[in-house]
């Protein structure tokens, strides 16, 4: 199991930042989620919340009393170095969504595709062929920092953005891809629309995907998302999900 | 029950926040200033989770059903009970009937309303303050019905605080963010000699000031963020993120607010300036 040089730093008096190499790369992923277990195992008193994206993981003090950071330095390296090489063979989910690229959704996909120098069609393709992993979760609720986008699909976002962008609009922007959970202002290029709820606070699991977890599209039809539409206002849709090995 | 007559600019149920969720976007929540609710909650003998209303620059028209204890604190808004002045930091008896309203904005932006025992709501992931898209609204709506118990008779231990505002001072005291090295001289030198000015562009999620500072162009991976967070953008203006901001994002932190200074900024408004102190 390789080890990364560490960067512990303080974020204020009730946090503490910690650093992985400033790489977007699925070992340093793994090592961070290693990483995030053995927190999770060790902190039994549940000090802390942490919040891991890309090569970092934010670990806030939760405590009332105040929070020793050389104490907590010690703490984190020695988390680090106890960390179990046994985790690391989790296996995580691959969620498939559906996704209708039809016009009435896909607001961007002939600028978009255009820009590329590809069809629509070849647009869809690619974007349904590759899986994406989930490289964190945060900016709203449940919006997945998705990585793993086909060099062929990289886009500058819109110069202007839009003040309302609607629930469910997947979307393309420089090296990344993803869903907005719910309707928001944002660059992205809108290329389809998902009707699974990314977010639902009703649910025990709030957001179905971990950090770790990938994402693979596949198109629907306007008239199959209209009902997996309906579905999802009354609560009972479904989510297709495999494991790696199935 | 608490009986909205009219629901003022912006108020909301708050508590001491939501904890749990960040890691999957969901920001904290809860009271913008924590100073001034702690010692509301701390007047009423209420536990420092104890839900209150959160009243934004122009304050409601409430009527109380049922007998109770109530104490103002933070912003002062001119309250009345039954048309007849009221002071912030005093425990208050009020009974079935009695009105509560407010006049003109004196000092600060956020006034808060506490009760004995605390207002209840709908409980999402754990709190009950509101913010969408985990809670249905986001604001408390007009003709709404706010839950209480009632409470007949208390004999509060200290019934009213004199002192000063905790928020009338202009600095904001920061420690250096995670990204603070990524500053030049001249970054250093405007930030912590210049005078800053509260935006329009200001709310529960952030705080933009109007004076910008040099840029950069250097490009960071999204990595985690916290309430007090100041971020500067490529094109050198300064976001302070507040209670509802987003919990991750991918421009240098350059600064952190103490808890302190969150309170104190959370009473600045839209032209209100501040100046930056590195402790």
């Amino acid at each position: 199991m390789k080890s990364y040089p560490l960067s512990i730093k303080p974020f204020g008096a009730k946090a503490i930042l910690v650093e992985w190499p400033q790489q977007v790369d699925h070992t340093i992923l793994n090592d961070i989620l290693l990483f995030v277990d053995t927190l999770k195992n060790q902190d039994s008193s549940s000090s802390w919340v942490w919040v891991p994206a890309y090569n970092s993981v934010t670990l806030i003090w939760r405590s009332r009393e105040r929070m020793d950071f050389e104490a907590s330095k010690r703490f984190i390296e020695q988390l680090y170095k106890n960390r179990n090489p046994q985790s690391e063979k989790r296996k995580h989910t691959i969620w498939k969504l559906p996704v209708c690229y039809e016009a009435e959704f896909a607001t961007d996909i002939e600028t978009s595709a255009h820009t590329l120098g590809i069809s629509p069609y070849e647009l869809i393709e690619q974007h349904t062929s590759n899986r994406y992993t989930v490289f964190g979760i945060g900016f709203l609720p449940g919006f997945m920092y998705l990585g793993g986008l086909p060099e062929s699909l990289h886009i500058p976002r819109r110069k202007e953005p839009r003040l309302h962008v609607v629930k469910g609009s997947v979307g393309l922007a420089g090296k990344q891809t993803g869903i907005y959970p719910q309707d928001s202002p944002g660059g992205w290029h809108i290329i389809g629309n998902c009707p699974i709820p990314i977010f639902d606070a009703s649910k025990e699991k709030p957001c179905f995907a971990s950090i770790g977890d990938k994402i693979q599209f596949h198109t629907i039809t306007k008239a199959e998302y209209d009902l997996r539409k309906i579905e999802a206002e009354i609560g009972i849709y479904n989510l297709e999900k495999v494991q790696p090995d199935a | 029950m608490l009986k909205v007559l009219k629901s003022g600019f912006f108020t909301t149920l708050q508590d001491s926040g939501r904890f749990g969720f960040r890691n999957i976007g969901v920001p904290v929540s809860g009271v913008m200033d924590e100073i001034a609710v702690k010692k509301a909650n701390i007047l009423l003998e209420n536990s420092p989770e104890d839900a209150v209303l959160e009243i934004t620059m122009t304050g409601p028209t409430l009527m109380f059903d049922a007998p109770t204890y109530i104490c103002l604190s933070g912003a002062f808004l001119s309250p009345t009970l039954n048309n007849t002045p009221i002071e912030n930091y005093s425990v208050i008896k009020v009974e079935h009937g009695d009105i509560l309203s407010y006049g003109r904005l004196e000092n600060g932006f956020r006034s808060y309303l506490a009760v004995k025992g605390g207002f209840k709501g709908e409980v999402v992931l754990g709190s009950f303050s509101q913010y969408v898209p985990v809670t249905v609204s986001k604001r408390i709506k007009d003709g709404e019905e706010i839950e209480f118990d009632s409470v007949v008779h208390y004999e509060p231990v200290i019934s009213n605080l004199k002192m000063e505002n905790h928020f009338s001072g202009s600095n904001i005291e920061v420690f250096k963010g995670p990204e603070f090295d990524m500053l030049n001289d001249t970054q250093l030198k405007v930030l912590f000699t210049k005078d800053f000015t509260i935006s329009e562009k200001n709310n529960r999620m952030a705080y933009q000031l109007t004076e910008k500072i040099e840029g950069y162009s250097e490009t960071l991976l999204t990595s985690g963020t916290l309430p007090g967070t100041v971020q500067l953008t490529p094109a050198g203006r300064l976001i302070i993120l507040m209670k509802d901001g987003q919990t991750t994002g991918g421009y240098p932190r350059i600064l952190q607010l103490s808890e302190a200074s969150i309170s104190t900024l959370a009473q600045k408004k839209f032209g209100d300036g501040i100046t930056f102190r590195l402790i």
